[in-house]
């Protein structure tokens, strides 16, 4: 999933201080799962808005709305009527979700709640680990299933650098070396061999070094 | 011969190599450099110009180069994949070809959250090993990454490095034979002052036949305090420093000189190990001791031979 983390408070605030009628927008799908933005959140930080708005003597109003997934606009024409009069939309979405409602609502300025982390996976509870940075060219059957790219400090294609230690990367005690995992993988699969060959220089056109990437189904008729 | 270089007639012709390293200045001042050529003239076949080391921004690798060049010393320009793309990179191996750099030493480099700018963009467009491969490819074919020609090749001596400590040690021969299989002429090897697991990779080494495909210096660095040697014990990733060689430094009247015996005593060791080709002195702003352990171990570059 797409894995958020909310902005410190004082950032909402640069945003929010200086407009009267905020609407903020929750989003149900990825946010909601990693806890971050869902609608639970999203009523949270609009209390916490409104709190911080009467202490400071700043008057308007500030309101939630959460949709079911802010990355389409179907979902977003549901709550044209909220938006209305409204001078902020801050979403509580990955950054895509913000960036759509700027789209939808072009009258009204957004501002985005989240800092948007990773695409990763739930490690445990509350705990999430980055496994993809959607490089459009993936090559983990000859890794093991693991990523090197996504998790490898150096993005390294061909093995463990020199300061892999004791299952560690050298950058911090707190990150996996994924090179000692893909190693340990490979061998209890009886696949070491595959690890001798030279993996060639990437292509990363595929990813967004290419440009903004767009995708359009082929054959699909509407 | 694949560039003509200092180093490459030295391991060709059977000699025991002798490398050192020169880290170019945190400034614009080319005397810095001249200076540390003064020191190492005379003491070492080539010199190492480190490439942004340990992700501090210092005065580029090519231009030290050519500065070494100069001063009638031969250097090893290190290219690291972390700062430029394979477009960058081969611009620069292009451009110290024209100048006169004849060895290359290619790393991916340390990462950027170790130097002063951490809040810099990793490049990493290539790691180490499919850089070797580009640059034996731009000297042998001769063309680009992308397969266009090379009107003219740049003649390169090609080196890597080696990290017998880092994990997982079974691989460690394995990768240093896959940047054999890429295509380098020599490699360097982290510091060493566990002997014993050198020996161990050396064996491992000789099995898979990298010994005989490519010159392997051992890298080895005097230490000049006990301070030191705790400090690359505990936190330097892929150091392995056994705990007498701390209390030798720490039980020592006067440290610099038990370093320097203590290095000296390694490059005894490593050059009775089978496969070694010559060894690489890291002695990191202490330059001056270079010599001094160069006459302790009775030590003379391989070239004073030639």
């Amino acid at each position: 999933m797409i894995v958020t983390k909310p902005k410190p408070f004082r950032k909402i605030k640069q945003f929010t201080d200086p407009h009267e009628n905020i609407l903020v927008v929750g989003c149900n799908t990825c946010t909601a799962v990693c806890l971050a933005g869902g609608e639970k959140e999203a009523e949270q930080l609009a209390a916490r808005i409104r709190l911080h708005r009467r202490r400071q003597g700043l008057g308007g109003s500030v309101e939630t709305v959460t949709v079911l997934r802010q990355c389409e606009h179907e979902f977003n024409e549901e709550i044209a009527e909220m938006v209305e009069g409204r001078d902020l939309l801050l979403s509580t979405a990955c950054s895509i979700g913000p960036q759509a409602l700027a789209e939808r609502y072009t009258g009204v300025r957004v501002a985005p709640a989240m800092n948007t982390n990773m695409l990763g996976m739930v490690k445990e509870h509350h705990v999430w680990s980055e496994y993809c940075v959607a490089c459009g060219d993936c090559g983990i059957y000859k890794t093991g299933g693991i990523c090197p790219i996504a998790r490898c400090a150096k993005q390294l294609f061909n093995g463990p650098c020199g300061g892999s230690q004791g299952g560690r990367c050298e950058i911090s005690p707190d990150v996996d070396c994924v090179w000692q995992q893909i190693h340990d993988k490979m061998v209890s699969l009886g696949l070491e061999d595959d690890l001798k060959k030279i993996m060639g220089p990437k292509n990363w056109s595929w990813s967004n070094h290419g440009g903004p990437r767009t995708l359009k189904k082929e054959g699909f008729q509407p | 011969m694949r560039s003509g270089s200092t180093l490459e007639k030295v391991l060709k012709a059977g000699a025991f190599a002798v490398t050192a390293e020169l880290g170019p200045p945190k400034g614009a001042d080319a005397q810095v450099i001249i200076d540390k050529a003064n020191i190492l003239k005379g003491h070492a076949d080539a010199v190492n110009i480190t490439d942004n080391q340990t992700a501090i921004a210092r005065m580029c690798s090519m231009a030290a180069a050519r500065l070494v060049i100069d001063q009638g010393l031969e250097p090893i320009m290190q290219m690291t994949c972390r700062d430029r793309n394979r477009l960058a990179i081969q611009a620069d191996i292009l451009g110290a070809a024209a100048l006169g750099v004849k060895n290359l030493l290619c790393l991916t480099g340390d990462h950027q959250s170790f130097g002063n700018h951490p809040q810099s963009k990793g490049v990493f467009d290539l790691d180490s090993i499919t850089l070797i491969n580009m640059v034996k490819d731009m000297r042998d074919v001769p063309a680009f990454q992308c397969g266009e020609e090379i009107t003219m090749a740049p003649e390169l001596f090609i080196g890597a490095a080696a990290n017998p400590y880092a994990d997982p040690f079974p691989f460690r021969a394995i990768r240093l034979a896959k940047k054999v299989d890429a295509g380098i002429d020599f490699v360097q090897t982290q510091i060493i002052y566990n002997v014993e697991k050198f020996e161990e990779f050396m064996a491992q080494c000789r099995e898979l036949g990298v010994s005989e495909r490519c010159h392997i210096l051992a890298g080895v660095a005097p230490l000049k305090s006990a301070g030191m040697a705790r400090y690359m014990k505990k936190r330097v990733a892929g150091m392995d420093v056994p705990d007498q060689v701390v209390e030798r430094l720490s039980s020592a009247t006067d440290a610099q000189d038990e370093g320097i015996d203590v290095c000296v005593e390694v490059i005894e060791r490593v050059r009775e190990v089978e496969g070694v080709a010559g060894v690489h002195i890291m002695a990191v702003e202490w330059e001056e001791s270079i010599p001094e352990i160069m006459k302790r171990a009775g030590l003379k570059p391989g070239s004073a031979s030639l």
